[in-house]
């Protein structure tokens, strides 16, 4: 069959709502897209364990440090999830970890930023797995399958995160002056942050057209982002929280709400390197690589221990 | 620093769980893993971490055929022009019950 042809159908099929599966014929560009994708994601759940991982150990409860660990686990579960599901389009899980550790790979921008109080865990669940939710909800209709099935299970678990999170910042507004202000210094420092996780304007975004067209995203940022602010703004308002945006108002005849100008140039920033923990978050990957290099070892060395005398018991 | 070499991740495995008695084992995912056992307690830990399954299978990838999406066609053939196999191509007089 003609190239042309193949993407023809390739389009057709997409068109249609039918799921693209592994072994079948692809674009290069869709696998080389999905790969990027897939694998930028999984690494995000990754370096997403450091911030919340710095404060298992300072939990001010047995509760809430039972819970903190139970979410960092689930993302090392969801770094796996899309590993594999990454690994369907040839690549292998070890090379993109070495694409990670090397620092040739991307991960969200959301995770350069620092976690100083515990009223930033509570941020985290609430705003960044709350921005992720809206992101992958969306994901999950795209066209691949076993990048669509992952974010399903994804989404189930995140719910948890989401609630958990928000448990946090909502007994925190409410609890003593001291507490409020924890909250609101947390939201302070995360509410841009996660407005600009969910990527850079449609206009502006290098690879929305394409993705868009294969259906790998089925809506574009902006209509992302603004579910996501539709939402949040009332929990804040419930809260009693105040979301710092001079600017930000609700549009009677639209039914949404309108944020200020996002400062575009701190996203791109802290892409290229230059957050306030960047370089940290990948150190930290490194020593968790090197100082877990002894399990992995001792694991095959177990497993090959284990065949050779099943082989002597069977000789 | 020193990499690790992707030869030694362990062979991939692909997860089935049954999510409760009576039922078929279903795909979940797949991992990677040095041996079975290993691989059934990691599936464990990462499939199962909410009461998803009643029993899990591990089966090494590799050795899984597939039919291919290319020979779908002539594939499946066989059975496309057989609508008598289906209930609804036959007729059943007015008034007749329980067929």
């Amino acid at each position: 069959m003609e190239l042309e042809e193949r993407n023809r159908l390739f389009q057709e099929k997409i068109d249609s709502g039918q799921k693209i599966e592994a072994k079948e014929w692809m674009p290069a560009n869709y696998r080389k897209q999905l790969t990027r994708m897939i694998s930028q994601h999984a690494h995000s759940e990754i370096v997403g364990m450091l911030p919340e991982g710095n404060w298992i150990s300072r939990a001010p409860s047995l509760r809430r440090k039972a819970v903190l660990l139970a979410k960092v686990q689930d993302e090392a579960g969801h770094g796996l999830y899309l590993y594999s599901a990454a690994e369907t389009l040839g690549i292998d899980r070890q090379t993109m970890i070495n694409q990670l550790l090397e620092g040739k790979a991307k991960y969200s921008s959301i995770f350069n930023y620092p976690t100083l109080s515990w009223a930033d865990i509570g941020a985290i669940g609430w705003l960044v797995d709350g921005a992720a939710i809206v992101n992958q909800t969306m994901l999950a209709r795209g066209s691949y399958g076993p990048y669509s099935r992952a974010m399903v299970r994804i989404c189930k678990e995140e719910s948890f995160h989401n609630r958990q999170g928000y448990e946090i910042m909502y007994g925190l507004a409410k609890g003593t002056k001291g507490q409020l202000e924890m909250a609101q210094d947390a939201l302070n420092r995360w509410w841009w942050p996660s407005i600009q996780m969910l990527g850079p304007s449609d206009a502006d975004s290098v690879n929305s057209s394409e993705t868009m067209r294969w259906q790998i995203k089925v809506e574009s940022n902006d209509a992302v982002r603004q579910r996501f602010i539709d939402r949040t703004i009332p929990q804040a308002i419930a809260a009693g929280l105040t979301i710092p945006d001079p600017d930000l108002k609700f549009n009677e005849s639209t039914g949404h709400w309108e944020i200020g100008e996002i400062n575009w140039t701190e996203f791109y920033q802290v892409i290229k390197g230059h957050g306030p923990c960047n370089r940290k978050r990948i150190n930290d990957r490194r020593k968790a690589e090197e100082e877990g290099a002894w399990v992995r070892d001792a694991a095959v060395a177990y497993a090959e221990k284990k065949l050779k005398l099943t082989t002597q018991q069977a000789a | 620093m020193n990499n690790s070499n992707p030869a030694d991740q362990g062979p991939l495995w692909e997860v089935f769980i049954q999510a409760k008695s009576g039922i078929p084992h279903k795909h979940a995912g797949s991992l990677h893993a040095p041996d079975a056992e290993m691989a059934l307690t990691s599936a464990r830990d990462v499939y199962t971490r909410r009461g998803e399954g009643n029993s899990i299978w591990v089966v090494p990838s590799h050795l899984i055929v597939a039919s291919t999406e290319q020979d779908a066609e002539s594939f499946f053939d066989p059975a496309d022009d057989k609508v008598y196999r289906h209930p609804t191509f036959y007729e059943v007089p007015d008034g007749v019950k329980y067929l």
